[in-house]
């Protein structure tokens, strides 16, 4: 069993994720998208989840909130306040309800997460409607402008359509919805992964003041490991519906300790010259997630690849103070 | 902060505040652009017109029978001149056009409800229920259309209620598939899963969310569907399963003055220009509608 | 420019101006544009969405949609030829055959009812005079080269990965031993890792085949590892010009500069990026004078006036700022 522990102290960490697996059955068989995950996060941290497409980072992601059922494992939200714990996965579907109002989530896509027939008005006011937050129109009136002017969005833009709009301003409008019901804890996405640079440096700071000025907790889900790094306090790396490696941000990029992300680090393009930088190139692709084999998920790419990755699948072990690695040869590497 | 940048500089991008406008305003407006869509509404608007006051513009009740003006041609006394029994073609033109409005728009209100209900059942639960229902509408599917109308109106029976059930039923399948493909493409939306993650009910995501945005098909092939259903209509009463006489259906008058086509072709010619018009004006209106629909299409 | 780099110049790009005219407007895709590309140059062409890259490139290939594309002035003069005045038959002989471009989207660009070998035959076919036998051979070959095996060649391009079929565009791309290669984004659609291995064998081909290449993207890091020559445009003007290591240890034009202050960057811990202010402009309503004049932090009057030219702020270094080429000394 993975045992993770962060070493915070006492305190009992805000989400706590165990063995959860996701698997969705298709005509080639089981899809492990996600498969025996566990770690925590703190409260008013980013976690950053980083890997290529089809690793389960997405999916990962909705679990979290319950946007999917889980195949097996738990979410344990920890509310400070009253001292409770709930576990996401199995309540009802009335006290989840409820709990939508604390956890959110902001879309990849800022063309086809908004419905093209609401105009932004519409848009923002969905979940305070959908909550009965306000019996005042007028309340909610001022909560919508307050909202707007939060994310940047003039207010003459309240009875335009998305498709009027250019990418910033609609993920501006899907953060908007995301926080309308005062969340704890929001899923991003690939928020900026649809944007130009420019565009997305614009979102990305936006984020940061937001988390700064109302403490959310974030899990920032992205291919880029740069806009990662830039974002998260600490970052797990997926692969084939497993983490990797799991560890402080700065650390990650310092010392990466998993052969996979040594070669994903490696691989970022820099823009830079005279980058002194060994460029490991990855042989072939990534394997299908559908009944994947025993044995480490990598060991087809990994240069290091020895007997017992063959046969046995590596646990996520503390090979360091809070920095977790799921591989047999850590040691050696 | 980086938001106040956005709302302070805004680099050549002129947004314009916007006036709301109402769904119903909007269509209109952007259908106002296509010149074919607002002359295929003007005629529908004028029909209608027509059949609601029938009874003020027909010059003479259409079974009124004057045997001294047998097979006239189009004079001053009677515009379109007269049948074989010598009652007035345009009088009756006019009624036709109260059956024919009738049968066309109900039946497709029957296909719509009947088929959009199947659909929508089979699109949003899917399995074995979409299974089910979709494997019937196939087999249903496989009967060409007209044929499957006159064995229903043959077992109802002639009669306007029959033939109106009979086209309807017939258009029940064509209706089913259309809803289930929108309702199917749309339910994978991400805004669908945006309205879940913000609390929304499944009630409420499909009332607001999957039923506007799959009504543009379903508008468009309603149009188009009242065009084929006065045309199948037509036909059936043709073949004598729909409208009985003296009815005056213009499918049934097309069918009566076809024995007397040689010599007297008016008698068929004017119901059959009505008939071709309508349906023309029709195509056109849900063409421009399936446009004006699109919000992308905006401007 | 002195005569050497004349004698070496394969592409000269001068004054091209390219509009879509549209019901609703003018979209002035591209303004007068000057570049020039010498054999075995790479050139990165970088910029956002709307900036004008991918018309550029089609308009070096004759491909620009039309209506409503118009190409309004310039020359675009290959190997001393200008392509605009070209016929449609000479033009297809090019196509392919000396100018050959990839698209961004792998999945897309093949067609999925042909097998890979097929395709690079047919490439091969219309620009060489082989036979059928000896084509399909030559497209083995081509495959092996860009790394797919042999094996393979009878496959149909949804067997592949993505990473594989952009391989594959790549190898009818080099089918024809082309003097210029355009590559449109072709590791946007991948990820990270495929996107390292399809870089270093576009590397590599370059070298082997010794072309040049045209390679527009929006990602900086790219550019910097393998381009010698960088433009950057911004909403259809080329507001940087230079050799790389110049731009990148000396970045003029205030556009670049945000841009590049846009990155995050990996070694550096920040907690704010800085970012340009506001949007890119409308391309139907460009700003007056300077197009960037709206967002610049260092505008001044002059901008919203008058159209900045190119300066020379040394070594064949252009921007097109006034403002910062004074600062520097130049001009």
């Amino acid at each position: 069993m993975n045992d993770v522990k962060t070493s915070t102290g006492g305190n009992k960490p805000y989400i706590r994720v165990d063995n959860l697996k996701k698997y969705f059955h298709t005509k080639r068989g089981l899809l492990h998208a996600v498969d025996d995950v566990s770690f925590t996060i703190q409260k008013g941290e980013t976690l950053g989840l980083v890997g290529e497409s089809g690793c389960g980072k997405s999916t990962l992601g909705r679990c979290l909130i319950r946007l999917l059922e889980t195949t097996a494992g738990s979410v344990v939200l920890h509310d400070e306040k009253a001292g409770t714990d709930t576990d996401v996965t199995k309540v009802s579907s009335s006290v989840m309800k409820e709990l939508r109002k604390k956890v959110q989530i902001v879309f990849q896509d800022p063309y086809s997460c908004l419905n093209p027939r609401l105009s932004v008005w519409e848009l923002i006011a969905e979940p305070l409607i959908v909550n009965d937050v306000f019996a005042n129109k007028n309340d909610m009136r001022a909560r919508i402008r307050e909202l707007m002017n939060t994310v940047g969005l003039a207010e003459r833009l309240e009875n335009s359509y998305p498709h009027e709009l250019d990418g910033g301003r609609r993920q501006r409008i899907g953060i908007a919805r995301s926080l309308a019901l005062n969340p704890e804890f929001i899923v991003l996405d690939e928020p900026v992964s649809a944007l130009d640079v420019c565009i997305q440096a614009q979102i990305l700071n936006l984020l940061n003041d937001l988390q700064k000025e109302f403490h959310y907790t974030y899990v920032f889900i992205s291919h880029n490991l740069s806009v990662v790094k830039h974002v998260s306090d600490r970052i797990a790396v997926m692969y084939l519906g497993k983490i990797v490696e799991l560890s402080n941000y700065k650390e990650l990029f310092v010392k990466p300790t998993h052969p996979y992300t040594q070669a994903l680090l490696s691989a970022i393009p820099v823009a830079k010259l005279d980058v002194q930088k060994e460029r490991i190139i990855l042989e072939g692709d990534v394997p299908s997630p559908i009944n994947p084999p025993n044995g480490c998920r990598f060991m087809g790419r990994c240069r290091y690849c020895q007997e017992i990755c063959r046969k046995e699948t590596p646990d996520l072990k503390e090979v360091l103070p809070d920095h977790f690695v799921a591989c047999h040869l850590t040691p050696v590497i | 902060m980086s938001n106040v940048a956005d709302t302070i500089h805004d680099a050549g991008t002129a947004y314009v505040r916007k006036k709301k406008r109402g769904a119903l305003a909007e269509v209109l407006f952007r259908l106002r652009k296509s010149p074919l869509a607002m002359f295929g509404l003007c005629v529908i608007l004028l029909l209608i017109f027509v059949a609601i006051f029938a009874d003020l513009l027909a010059p003479y009740p259409y079974q009124k029978q004057n045997l001294a003006h047998m097979f006239e041609t189009p004079s001053k006394q009677f515009l379109l001149g007269t049948d074989e029994f010598g009652r007035d073609i345009l009088s009756r033109l006019i009624y036709g056009a109260r059956i024919s409005l009738q049968v066309g728009f109900i039946a497709v209100g029957i296909a719509l409800v009947v088929g959009g209900m199947l659909g929508a059942v089979a699109g949003y639960y899917s399995g074995w229920i979409d299974n089910g229902i979709m494997r019937v509408m196939d087999v249903l599917l496989s009967i060409p259309q007209t044929l499957l109308a006159i064995a229903i109106a043959a077992a109802l029976g002639p009669g306007l209620f029959n033939l109106m059930i009979a086209v309807g039923i017939s258009a029940v399948p064509n209706y089913a598939r259309i809803v289930r493909g929108s309702v199917l493409s749309i339910r994978e939306m991400e805004f669908i899963e945006a309205a879940r993650a913000v609390g929304s009910s499944d009630l409420r995501i499909i009332l607001k969310h999957i039923i506007p945005n799959s009504m543009a098909p379903i508008i468009v092939q309603s149009t188009l569907g009242v065009a084929s259903a006065i045309l199948n209509a037509a036909g059936l009463s043709f073949i004598g399963l729909g409208i009985q006489p003296p009815y005056p259906e213009w499918g049934a008058m097309l069918s009566g003055g076809r024995q007397y086509i040689r010599d007297y072709p008016h008698l068929t010619l004017y119901p059959g220009l009505v008939i071709m018009f309508t349906i023309l004006a029709l195509n056109f209106l849900g063409d421009g509608l399936r446009d004006a629909l699109d919000p992308k299409l905006k401007r | 420019m002195d005569a050497n780099t004349q004698n070496n110049l394969l592409l000269e790009i001068q004054d091209l101006t390219i509009q879509y005219i549209t019901d609703a407007g003018t979209v002035h895709a591209v303004e007068n544009l000057n570049l020039h590309l010498g054999h075995g140059e790479t050139l990165g062409f970088v910029g956002e969405t709307g900036a004008g890259k991918t018309t550029t490139a089609l308009g070096i290939m004759r491909l620009i949609p039309s209506p409503p594309g118009v190409v309004k002035s310039g020359k675009i003069i290959f190997e001393g030829q200008n392509l605009l005045e070209k016929s449609e038959p000479e033009m297809r002989a090019i196509r392919g055959g000396k100018i050959a471009m990839i698209f961004q989207d792998p999945m897309t660009s093949l067609n999925p009812v042909m097998t890979v070998d097929k395709q690079i035959a047919e490439m091969i076919k219309l620009h060489k005079n082989v036979g059928e036998a000896e084509s399909l051979k030559l497209a083995g070959d081509m495959l092996e080269l860009v790394g797919i095996r042999r094996e393979r060649m009878h496959d149909y391009p949804h067997q592949f990965s993505g990473g594989m079929k952009q391989r594959v565009v790549i190898a009818i791309a080099l089918a024809c031993d082309p003097g210029l290669l355009i590559a449109d984004e072709p590791t946007t659609a991948l990820d990270v890792t495929i996107q390292a291995q399809v870089l270093e064998l576009m590397k590599k081909l370059k070298q082997q085949f010794d072309a040049s290449m045209i390679l527009i993207t929006h990602d900086l890091g790219i550019v910097a590892d393998i381009c010698d020559k960088v433009a950057i445009m911004y909403a259809g003007r080329v507001v940087e010009y230079a050799d790389k290591r110049a731009l990148y240890s000396n970045p003029v034009h205030p556009y670049t500069i945000g841009l590049f202050n846009s990155v995050p960057d990996l070694d550096d811990d920040k907690e704010a990026l800085n970012v340009i202010p506001g949007l890119m402009p409308d391309p139907m309503d460009l700003p007056a004078g300077c197009t960037f004049h709206p967002r610049c932090t260092c505008a001044a009057e002059q901008c919203s006036k008058t159209k900045p030219a190119m300066i020379d702020v040394g070594n064949g270094h252009f921007a097109a700022c006034p403002i910062r080429a004074k600062a520097l000394g130049a001009a």
